[in-house]
């Protein structure tokens, strides 16, 4: 359990994109409602040059989310050291305003795949993840969110509910959780549940941040409707309904957008925070 | 029935092999298709990260035949870190060993190249001296060593590499002539440049890396090209801001910066 004095560090309940270097003058001109920004971690473990440079720059006017995308904690390996280490270090060379990572796995046998893999959710799953979880916030020394998945199937030998497992992480660890509201509507879509039950059953009261993105269309073998978390367009206006479900309840959070193939010109994406923005704003006081 | 990460890995990697047991879809039935979903994912993640990597032997193969090698390569060497920055360490080795590209046997140089210069860009900062820190007494210059940056890599090919860069990189770049070439790439600010180094001038500073001195250094490029030109190579080097420190004989410990 971590020590919740060292939790101290939060992101504003405003509209935040993620962070793309052809975007870097645009924001500082012209940051429209764009509150704060998320780097992928990975992405800034060089030694120095351009990356590092644009984000001691931007550390200085926004508020930074560090997401990790390579820490497989759901991984049934021990976690891998090093990488530990440069998140430690970046966390504690940036000091960002919020540090999160994946309920998924990347790393097996060494080898990392570069997507976030499923995960069985059972007690021995449960058990690793929190392991993990006390480990990262151990050495990073700072509370960590962790996002529910998109899935695209199921594991037979689950026995808990994704926001049961979810809730019971955050009580054994301590850590926040960040929920991807798209990832929700996405896995709704694909395993047949109410987006809206999931909401009403996920413990928002742990809620640090939310992500917001774009998905694609396909069908599986047998014609159901099989959706891609792509982050390759607008938010849809189902994702936007829901999300006024979640803040209807959770009162204002920091939203962010997600766009990371065919990341379109600053405008678009400034016009998406907006879009957040006003979802913020009609939240009843 | 439980599904191991290995057996998840194994299918991932392998689109020939079942589907494993105990993944589907919402009532129960096999996941099928579903688990295509994570396949694409990696396939297409990693077989992108190639094409941003190695946009020059992209180029020169056709996008087509980097995506065949590409997907070979990712399962023959799958990643080993999540920094996917340095993604293909292995790439010049894996072209070297493909037979039916032994008729193009500039490749591995050539992406021995791009990976330099991904290393360059990534490389920690570091400050030039000042040129005037040069301007000592000759004889105490021949005597000093220099220390270069971080990000400074040095090339040496049988093959014409920076012209070939060059040409697939350029508008209006001469076509490459058959010769060999040894290309230098600075970082002067925050994009590496590879520069063509005149004969003698990879000598010059490989004995300088070795910490000899600048004098030993020259007699060593001398030997093997009797025309160097030291001034040019050092002009390069001076341009690229690729010197951080130049240490005079006696001082040892307290090599001579200016900070800014």
């Amino acid at each position: 359990m971590l020590d919740t004095s060292r939790t101290n560090n939060q992101l504003p309940a405003l509209p935040g994109v993620g962070y793309k270097p052809q975007h870097f003058a645009e924001i500082l001109e012209a940051p429209g409602p764009v509150g704060w920004l998320e780097i992928h971690a990975e992405n800034y473990m060089g030694d120095g040059g351009r990356p590092l440079a644009q984000l001691r720059h931007l550390s200085e006017r926004f508020p930074i989310s560090v997401h990790g995308v390579g820490l497989s904690i759901g991984g049934e390996g021990a976690l891998d050291a090093d990488h530990l280490a440069r998140l430690k270090h970046l966390v504690g060379w940036l000091n960002p305003a919020s540090f999160s990572e994946h309920l998924a796995w990347s790393t097996h046998d060494s080898h990392f795949l570069n997507d976030l893999l499923p995960l069985p959710y059972t007690d021995a799953t449960l058990t690793r993840v929190c392991d993990h979880i006390d480990q990262v916030q151990d050495v990073v020394g700072r509370r960590m969110l962790l996002e529910n998945p998109s899935s695209y199937l199921a594991f037979a030998e689950s026995s808990w509910s994704e926001p049961d497992f979810l809730r019971e992480i955050a009580r054994r660890t301590g850590c926040g959780l960040l929920l991807d509201v798209n990832n929700v509507f996405v896995s709704a879509t694909n395993l047949d549940f109410l987006p809206q039950g999931y909401i009403d059953a996920y413990p928002l009261e742990h809620v640090g941040e939310i992500h917001l993105g774009g998905h694609d269309e396909d069908t599986d073998d047998h014609g159901h409707p099989l959706l891609i978390d792509s982050h390759g367009r607008e938010v849809v206006d189902p994702v936007w309904a829901l999300l006024d479900y979640v803040l209807d309840r959770s009162g204002p959070k920091p939203i962010l957008i997600e766009w990371d193939t065919d990341v379109p010109d600053w405008s678009v994406l400034r016009a998406e925070a907006a879009r957040a923005q006003r979802a913020l704003e009609r939240i009843p006081a | 029935m439980s599904v191991s990460q290995t057996q998840f890995h194994t299918a991932l990697l392998d689109p020939a092999s079942a589907v494993p047991q105990g993944l589907c879809d919402a009532g129960a039935q096999p996941a099928g298709r579903r688990f295509d979903v994570y396949r694409n994912n990696v396939a297409v993640s990693l077989t992108e990260a190639m094409h941003q990597a190695f946009p020059v032997i992209a180029k020169l193969l056709g996008t087509q035949n980097m995506d065949g090698l590409a997907g070979i390569y990712l399962r023959q060497h799958p990643p080993t870190s999540p920094l996917m920055m340095f993604y293909g360490e292995t790439f010049p080795e894996f072209l070297a060993g493909m037979q039916q590209l032994s008729h193009l046997g500039y490749l591995p140089d050539v992406a021995r190249l791009e990976l330099a210069l991904r290393h360059a860009y990534h490389a920690a900062d570091s400050t030039p001296i000042d040129p005037q820190v040069l301007a000592i007494d000759p004889e105490a210059l021949m005597a000093a060593r220099l220390e270069f940056a971080p990000a400074m890599r040095l090339l040496r090919s049988p093959w014409p590499i920076h012209a070939i860069w060059r040409f697939n990189t350029e508008d209006d770049a001469p076509k490459p002539a058959p010769e060999a070439q040894d290309v230098l790439i600075t970082r002067p600010e925050y994009d590496p440049i590879p520069q063509l180094l005149p004969p003698g001038g990879a000598d010059w500073i490989i004995a300088l890396q070795g910490s000899a001195t600048i004098g030993a250094a020259y007699e060593a490029a001398a030997e093997q090209t009797p025309d160097f030109d030291l001034g040019a190579t050092l002009a390069l080097l001076l341009q690229g801001g690729a010197i951080i420190s130049l240490t005079e004989q006696g001082q040892d410990n307290e090599p001579t910066r200016l900070d800014p």
